[in-house]
């Protein structure tokens, strides 16, 4: 209304104001905000209006109710009388630590059959071919289900086991079980020497690699930082008087049969659910990190591979000092969103009851009601994840970029 | 009012059913011409669909029974399969018309989710199955088993609360779905599954050899189990209450869906009322007096359900013990219709 | 020397020998790519082991110990001490529920129509050498989804008063909008008919559309709780994908935008999508999304998971149409502005065309992704292809040690083929693409 009238008033004006393309500008984003908001304003009234009518709390007072159920694998001090927040977050810590373990597998797999797929050997390349092929092409629940399902029914039942590694490690249906360290007063001492012996090794490299762009002399970086870092602790752990003994799981094979099998709780025991779970993600994840590696190093121009070649470097040096610090420029940001999705991924738990952040969420929602509470819980974490991988990865990335000259 | 009429355009424009909001269930059942009832996702004698997608069982009964009473044709329902997560969403947001889904009735279901139960169809208890070669015959010797249950049920915090009181450590594996909670439990990974005693004869029909296992007589929680309807919708709750009285009252009279025409005739008095030939008791709650009649006729009274899907002769081979009459000595007491 | 009256000029050709034995042949190539080296000969040893370790079982499982043939689970039920091999019977006999779910048999020749018409005019416009592109596009994307909507839930919808409402006034939109642009704006019909084109004809094809779906063709109605299986992972996989590429395009072009509000909440729109999980979507769609609408408003749950999946693709395929856009030069760009074209003229004629043909094989990635995510919507109680297969599990008739290996493995082969097969075209794809642009 208010344009009519004046455009009435000047002609010229009105002319230039509606093909301004700056005015148009304005004027679409005035449109955008005005859709956004009214339909924001109706979802949450209806929301509103839904949630009075349904005689349902919104709030987070929920989360200090007690829980009342029981989780499986609890990396904090969880029981049934904790509460919905504690829940929660022993469901978080968990899908850190599956993402966490599934990452690390997921980059070794994935690195070592990325190199295979370019291996001149032919047996090894075409078994590096059909593993990327084969588990691409393949759904992630599938073979969750596969892994958890399948594989579940072929190892030995709740009385009996497979052992191995001398006897100390043992693996039936209810998980893998081995010697679990128990800490003694005094075995912080073992933690501080641990730390030490890493910001010390940080440090060697340090010199090392001035030291050598400085004289061309080469330090053994890599064994002495493993001897620092296993040999402190050890060292400290025989001075201090040996602060910690490895408590062995306990197996029953007298009594009523209920009884038998391995006792609960003792000894250090990775439940079926967390290894197919985690062997799932890092097998999956592992296939599509192979072809990215494959490409990172394809994208190094063979020129490096001659010129190395030429300088005398056998192939394993060749590969480790020219073309992988090269490729990996390429191949750090696909890698990346690799690694997003197997966090993401590894909400997929709720499938085969591993109690993640989504699982227990889903309980908690259940018992509960409060649904947009949960949700948001859980996109505002995914979302952090996500943000915080990719922050630190671009950091990275920058790092990596610099070297370049 | 204004901003209702934006996502019904939207709604409308995606596809979506949007149904006049502010008419009684009632209104818009009579209105659709269909009873939408909410059903498990498959559980044998209570709601299973078979080959051809036809829905049986004891809660299907119920609804059958209420489209029978409304429309007088007890195939006048459409089910929709819903998980134990979303069951309540689906009858709070208006999906289905009636929930009658082996649900239990708990005090904060009834109160804090906006639901009323109309009443009780079935009265269970959470029970545990074992393999028989454990060789346990008590719930309490289960000390240090792994429990293999559903997630988003009151099964979960049953047997928390019991284990606990009991001072027995247990390992809990729950699964989101029944079926994957059959087949964990199948494979071994548990010593125990612990639902309901009635899903537990039904699940254990799914097992590869089912003689291998048995159910412990060990009943740890109450579990009334009934159908459920939306809160602030009287005359839907009345329908839905009256139902499950009539099968129940129909039992203790002796009216049966072979004899209900003959009984028409009969001089008592309460089957009289009950089959509408005296009184207007069908008026009174909005639909026809024969209503009771048409419930028995189409689906049978509560023993003919019972017997039909989940009684002796059927696979699950459950006794009527508390689901008796309470003249037999069991739960089942309905209000007379007078 | 000179003198010398004694030589001897060959006059021909010594024979070309064959090469060394060593170095041809099969024996050769195994020289040079399996035994090379004392390291490469023990890689091939353990290659070889691997390889028969993972293939052996299979070949055995699969083909060997199978059961091809039998009622129920009695002929699939391994002897004393014997190993259970796959229990094909088993496939066999719930095959039809694979394929079409609980869907009423009577009514099977519709979803059979549905898979013909798709094959029928995908395959086409797949083939970079068919002819009729366009008309093939527009039946595929525009008129094949509303038919299959008609085949599939029988049509017949009831369209309420208040959608006929919002068509009215989508056209008196584009009428006042062009009404404004030729009194106040000065231009002449010419100039506002892209407008009114675009709104009005709009208006037409979605009113078109509505009472195209209302109208009863005596199809009996086949509600979304009985479809199942392939049936389902292709409705929720195909109708992701065409439905998230128009979004996608809209939303790519928006993180492009120069307009600062319309480009942040693009970008906050594609980041907030990208960075979830897509079960948490699911369950969003499934629990969240009730809460949402007002009171007596139902969205159908294959509706709702739609809703959801297409939100989530579309924020994959803003990205993916982005990087076609950022691959066209900037030359296009300036050369479309001297023309004098507008925004939309020009991404419409010169900028979406070339973009798109850049992106197909990303396209055809993101298909490969959300394909194969379609599984999910198992966990939030739909029945997909796994999803059916896995509640077949549960039916004493066929539960044997070996019904669920078997279930999986038919799973994987079926996935796999459908997979694979496009990973290949899309890899086609990619090198035709390349032509005369590689270096």
């Amino acid at each position: 209304m208010s344009v009519m009238e004046q455009d009435s008033a000047g002609a010229p004006a009105r002319a230039s104001l509606l093909n301004d393309p700056k005015a148009r500008g304005v004027f679409y984003q005035l449109v955008l905000i005005v859709a956004l908001v009214t339909f924001g304003y109706v979802i949450v009234s209806n929301t509103i209006t839904n949630l009075e009518r349904q005689n349902i709390a919104s709030g987070w007072g929920f989360l200090e109710n007690t829980a009342g159920f029981g989780i499986i694998q609890a990396l904090a001090s969880y029981s049934e009388t904790s509460s919905y927040g504690q829940a929660l977050v022993v469901g978080f810590l968990n899908t850190l630590l599956v993402a966490i373990v599934g990452i690390f597998f997921a980059t070794v797999i994935g690195f070592v059959v990325g190199i295979a797929r370019l291996s001149d050997n032919w047996v090894i390349s075409r078994l590096a071919y059909c593993y990327v092929e084969l588990i691409r092409n393949v759904p992630l629940l599938l073979q969750i289900f596969f892994w958890y399902f399948a594989v579940l029914r072929a190892v030995p039942g709740k009385r009996e086991k497979w052992s191995f590694f001398f006897d100390s490690f043992h693996l039936n249906i209810a998980g893998l079980r081995g010697p679990k360290p128990i800490w003694e007063p005094g075995s912080a001492w073992i933690a501080y020497a641990f730390i030490i012996a890493v910001v010390a090794s940080f440090f060697i490299a340090r010199w090392a690699h001035k030291r050598q762009d400085a004289t061309g002399q080469q330090f053994p970086v890599f064994l002495t930082a493993i001897g620092l870092i296993i040999g402190l602790p050890v060292i400290t752990y025989l001075l201090s008087g040996m602060p910690m003994h490895l408590e062995h799981p306990v197996f029953v094979e007298t009594g009523p049969r209920i009884r038998q099998g391995f006792e609960l709780n003792v000894g250090f025991n990775l439940i079926p659910e967390f290894l197919a779970l985690t062997v799932a993600l890092s097998i999956y994840t592992a296939s599509f990190i192979a072809e990215i590696v494959r490409a990172g190093i394809q994208a190094v121009s063979h020129g490096q591979t001659e010129a190395s070649h030429a300088l005398g470097l056998r192939q394993s040096p060749t590969l480790r000092l020219v073309i992988i610090p090269q490729a990996m420029r390429v191949i750090i940001p696909p890698l990346t969103s690799q690694y997003l999705n197997l966090t993401k991924n590894s909400s997929l738990a709720v499938a085969i009851a591993f109690p993640d952040l989504v699982s227990v969420g889903g309980t908690v929602l259940n018992q509960t009601g409060q649904a947009i509470e949960i949700i948001g819980i859980w996109m505002a974490v995914y979302l952090s994840l996500s943000l915080i991988t990719s922050a630190f990865m671009n950091w990275y990335n920058q790092r990596m970029a610099l070297v370049e000259r | 009012m204004s901003n209702k009429i934006l996502p019904l355009v939207l709604g409308a424009a995606m596809g979506a059913a949007a149904t006049a909001a502010g008419a009684t269930t009632l209104e818009d059942v009579k209105a659709k011409g269909h009873i939408q009832c909410g059903v498990s996702q498959g559980l044998p004698g209570f709601s299973n669909p078979d080959a051809q997608g036809n829905w049986t069982g004891l809660d299907v009964d119920v609804c059958r029974a209420m489209a029978a009473a409304v429309f007088g044709d007890a195939s006048a329902v459409k089910y929709t399969p819903l998980s134990a997560k979303e069951r309540f969403t689906a009858l709070q947001s208006g999906e289905v018309d009636v929930l009658s889904r082996n649900t239990t009735w708990t005090m904060s279901r009834d109160t804090q989710l906006g639901l009323n139960f109309a009443g009780v169809n079935y009265y269970d208890g959470q029970g545990f199955m074992v393999r028989k070669d454990l060789g346990v015959t008590s719930a309490l010797e289960l000390s240090g088993a792994s429990v293999c249950t559903n997630t988003g049920t009151t099964t979960e915090l049953n047997v928390a609360d019991y284990f606990r009181a009991n001072n027995m450590p247990y390992e809990i594996v729950a699964f989101e779905k029944a079926d994957e909670v059959v087949a964990a439990y199948d494979a071994g990974r548990c010593d125990v599954y612990t639902t309901d005693a009635s899903g537990l004869y039904a699940q254990r029909l799914k097992l590869t050899n089912p003689g291998d296992h048995t159910v412990l007589a060990e009943i740890i929680s109450k579990e009334p189990l009934g159908p459920v309807v939306r809160q602030g919708d009287d005359e839907w709750f009345n329908i839905a209450k009256w139902t499950l009285n009539a099968m129940i009252n129909a039992e203790e009279l002796g009216v049966t869906s072979a004899n209900v025409d003959e009984m028409k005739s009969s001089d008592n008095p309460s089957i009289k009322r009950l089959l509408g030939v005296e009184g207007a008791f069908g008026e009174a709650i909005g639909i026809g007096n024969d209503w009771a009649y048409n419930i028995i006729k189409n689906v049978g009274n509560y023993e003919e359900a019972f017997n039909a899907n989940v009684g002796p002769d059927t696979p699950l081979g459950i006794s009527r013990g508390v689901n008796a009459l309470w003249s037999n000595g069991g739960f089942l007491y309905a209000p007379p219709v007078r | 020397m000179a003198k010398s009256d004694v030589f001897q000029i060959r006059t021909e050709e010594a024979p070309l020998l064959p090469a060394p034995i060593s170095t041809t042949g099969i024996i050769g190539w195994m020289r040079q790519n399996l035994f090379s080296s004392i390291s490469n000969t023990i890689l091939t040893a353990i290659g070889i082991v691997i390889a028969y370790w993972m293939i052996a079982p299979f070949i055995q499982f699969a083909f060997i110990d199978a059961v091809w043939s039998g009622e129920n689970r009695e002929a699939c039920l391994p002897e004393e001490g014997v190993h259970a091999g796959a229990c094909w019977a088993y496939v066999k006999a719930y095959f039809p529920q694979f394929i079409y779910g609980r869907y009423p048999t009577d009514e099977i020749w519709r979803v059979n129509i549905v898979y013909i018409l798709f094959a029928l005019l995908l395959v086409p416009l797949a083939a970079p050498s068919a002819p009729l592109k366009k008309l093939n596009a527009i039946l595929f994307l525009g008129i094949f989804p509303i038919l299959a909507f008609v085949l599939l839930t029988g049509g017949h919808i009831g369209i309420s008063f208040s959608t006929w409402v919002f068509v009215a006034l989508l056209a008196l939109v584009g009428v006042a909008i062009a009404g404004v642009q030729m009194f106040v704006g000065g231009r002449d019909l010419n100039g506002v008919m892209p407008v009114l084109v675009g709104f009005v004809g709009s208006a037409i094809v979605l009113g078109a559309v509505f009472l195209f779906v209302s109208v009863n063709f005596g199809l009996t109605e086949v509600e979304t709780p009985v479809w199942g299986g392939l049936l389902v992972t292709l409705v929720i996989a195909v109708t992701g994908i065409v439905a998230s590429l128009p979004l996608g395009i809209a939303l790519a072009l928006g993180r492009r935008s120069t307009m600062p509000i319309i480009k942040m909440v693009s970008i906050i729109f594609i980041e907030f999508w990208r960075g979830v999980p897509l079960i948490t979507v699911l369950f969003m769609s499934s629990v969240m999304l009730p809460l949402f609408l007002p009171e007596g408003v139902t969205f159908d749950k294959l509706l709702r998971v739609l809703i959801g999946v297409t939100l989530f693709s579309a924020a994959y395929m803003a990205e993916v149409v982005r990087g076609g856009l950022q691959a066209i030069p900037k030359g296009q760009y300036e050369g479309a502005m001297a023309l004098g074209l507008r925004f939309w003229p020009m991404m419409y004629l010169i900028i979406l065309p070339q973009a798109l043909k850049l992106v197909i094989p990303g396209i055809v990635n993101t298909f490969i992704g959300l394909f194969k995510d379609t599984t999910l919507v198992l966990i939030v109680g739909m029945f997909d292809l796994l999803g059916q297969i896995q509640s077949s599990f549960t039916d004493p008739t066929w539960s044997t040690p070996s019904t669920g290996h078997t279930g999986y493995l038919f799973a994987a082969i079926v996935f796999f083929i459908f997979c694979f097969g496009m990973s290949r075209y899309s890899i086609y794809m990619e090198n035709r693409l390349h032509t005369g642009h590689k270096r």
